[in-house]
């Protein structure tokens, strides 16, 4: 196993941190969530470290708990995403035939619409909730997981072992969790970073957008929407909550690439 | 070849069809159905089958999808619930704007974006080659409203140039006024392609660059930047061309946090306010016109890249 590089460091290090504020954010965050506790607008100060938001709620205090719900929806989004795209991408592979063939050729369609499209179009029927939110997410973004975990698992059915368990008469499901599975782990832990840097700039979007999380909730995409008229002022308060996404998506991005290249040298392709 | 670009052509149909029964059910996903959802829950049984007869909702789906499609293909795109106007008049209005601002996106951003990545790839290690990658994977990395947001903090802040609103007439507009009227959505889309466009075609031209005729080349003695030029350039063209359009899809999602982002007033603001009033009739039909858009130019970057290729062009 190769020692982490100094890149992967930081990444770990920033990315614990963002998660630690999350879990934490009711003892971090200094006012409440939605309480009024100045003027709009005020600048940094040792009472406001990051100063007030455009009603005059503490700007860090914000950050912190909306830090909480983007993390929180794009992680779940990601479970969603992952548990139906492997299961199904695995049991089209092992299964083949025209389960494979439907499955592939909808998934093939799915992609060929924007995702932001499609949420657009399923939102304007559904009401926005927090739960509504993760299942579309989930979803849409399953038809990327259902590729790779079909495209790797089509390779593995095809080893030796697989055709043994076969041969013992094990069922389709014991073959997916107990031959595929184990086999694809790795691959697959890899990209559910970058999954889960999409989902979070998803959810950042539908969020800026007015059609994500709604108020007085708050995460960094809605945020950014409430804060973005005050930019003419030459007030950056709609600058933190961008930061912070661009920060957390290049951290999750450092250590996703650490986790690809350790798989790809187990497997004896390029190595780290 | 022209099989081929049939083929493709006749894929390009059956796939938008697809698409719009797609769309066409995903206002179709809830148990009840789309007037209950208007009207809300205090709704009265007549009010709700009127407007029931007025959408055609009592009709099987796929009469309901049929006819959606027949009048969709004609033009005719019903009328917005929310407002009871036309929606192709709606749109027609909006139209333009929105093709004003990814077209000029598209004659600005895609040239200076490939000439940076080729040139990228001319020095790869170099000083400016890691910072182009390094701006660029921080780029992808960061949503359209963090490039928008320093754009505007840089344009209208330290440079008292554009401004943060962009909307009214470019009527009687000089030629200055229009550049500072677009100068930030613009970069900011530019930059938005930009980021993956440059370093696909530097990955490209760095993977012609391993074949053997150009190992040939440099044995040669041929200089670098002809080599790249003429030999490397010309081979890398197809990937290229299916990377720009790749890029100009991805626009269409780009299209619509920038034209939030800066209130202007084309397509995508109105398909967001479309998803806040809960008018599916409009969402669905702008999200087909989305989707069409976005499939044709799929399309185009397949058939360019047969015509690209001589050995796509002459099929054994």
């Amino acid at each position: 196993m190769t020692r982490p590089s100094f890149a992967t460091l930081v990444g770990m290090i920033i990315t614990s941190l963002f998660i630690l504020a999350a879990i934490f954010a009711n003892v971090l965050a200094p006012y409440g969530l939605a309480e009024i506790v100045g003027d709009a607008w005020e600048p940094s100060s040792s009472e406001f470290l990051l100063g007030t938001d455009s009603i005059g709620r503490d700007l860090l205090s914000r950050m912190i708990y909306g830090g909480r719900t983007t993390i929180l929806v794009a992680a779940a989004a990601t479970a969603v995403s992952f548990l139906t795209g492997s299961i199904l991408g695995f049991t089209a592979a092992v299964v083949g035939g025209w389960f494979d063939q439907i499955l592939s050729r909808f998934v093939d369609l799915v992609m060929s619409i924007p995702p932001l499209i499609l949420a657009l179009v399923i939102l304007s029927v559904m009401p926005t909730t927090i739960v509504v939110l993760i299942v579309v997410m989930g979803l849409l973004d399953s038809t990327r997981v259902f590729r790779l975990s079909r495209a790797v698992a089509v390779d593995i059915t095809v080893m030796d072992y697989v055709e043994a368990a076969r041969l013992r008469g094990e069922g389709t499901v014991w073959i997916v969790f107990r031959e595929i599975l184990p086999n694809a782990l790795s691959l697959l832990i890899a990209e559910l970073g970058l999954r889960f840097i999409f989902a979070v700039l998803f959810i950042s979007t539908l969020s800026f957008l007015g059609l994500g999380v709604q108020p007085p909730a708050a995460d960094w995409g809605g945020i950014v929407k409430e804060n973005k008229d005050g930019l003419v002022y030459g007030i950056s308060a709609a600058l933190m909550p961008t930061i912070a996404i661009a920060v957390l998506a290049i951290s999750v991005n450092l250590v996703a690439d650490w986790a690809l290249n350790r798989t790809s040298s187990l497997k004896g392709g390029r190595g780290a | 070849m022209l099989s081929l670009i049939a083929k493709r052509l006749g894929i390009g149909l059956i796939t938008v069809l697809a698409v719009s029964i797609i769309i066409f059910l995903g206002t179709k996903i809830l148990p009840g159905d789309a007037a209950e959802l208007r009207l809300g829950q205090s709704a009265s049984a007549e009010n709700l089958a009127v407007l029931r007869e007025r959408l055609g909702l009592d009709k099987p789906y796929w009469q309901q999808y049929l006819s959606w499609l027949v009048n969709f293909v004609q033009g005719d795109m019903g009328n917005s619930l929310s407002g009871d106007t036309p929606i192709s008049g709606l749109i027609a209005d909006r139209y333009q704007n929105t093709l004003i601002v990814s077209g000029l996106t598209a004659l600005i951003g895609v040239p200076i974006s490939v000439a940076l990545g080729v040139m990228a790839a001319m020095f790869p290690g170099s000083t400016y080659d890691r910072v182009l990658t390094f701006t660029s994977v921080t780029l992808v990395a960061a949503p359209e409203f963090f490039t928008a947001t320093l754009l505007v903090l840089f344009f209208v802040l330290f440079l008292g140039m554009g401004s943060t609103i962009v909307s009214g007439s470019t009527d009687g507009m000089g030629l200055f006024e229009l550049i500072q009227h677009f100068a930030l959505p613009i970069t900011t889309l530019c930059f938005v392609i930009a980021s993956q466009l440059i370093r696909m075609s530097r990955a490209a031209v760095l993977n012609v660059m391993a074949s053997p005729y150009i190992e040939m080349a440099i044995l040669k003695g041929i200089p670098r930047r002809r080599i790249i030029l003429r030999h490397a350039l010309l081979n890398a063209i197809g990937p290229i061309v299916n990377v720009i359009a790749l890029n100009l899809a991805y626009l269409i999602t780009g299209v619509i946090v920038v034209e939030i982002y800066f209130s202007y007033q084309g397509l995508a603001t109105l398909i967001v306010q479309g998803v806040q009033t809960r008018d599916f009739v409009l969402v669905q039909s702008l999200g087909m016109i989305f989707c069409a858009t976005y499939v044709v130019i799929m399309l185009i970057a397949d058939i360019a890249a047969i015509l690209a290729n001589p050995r796509q062009r002459h099929p054994k």
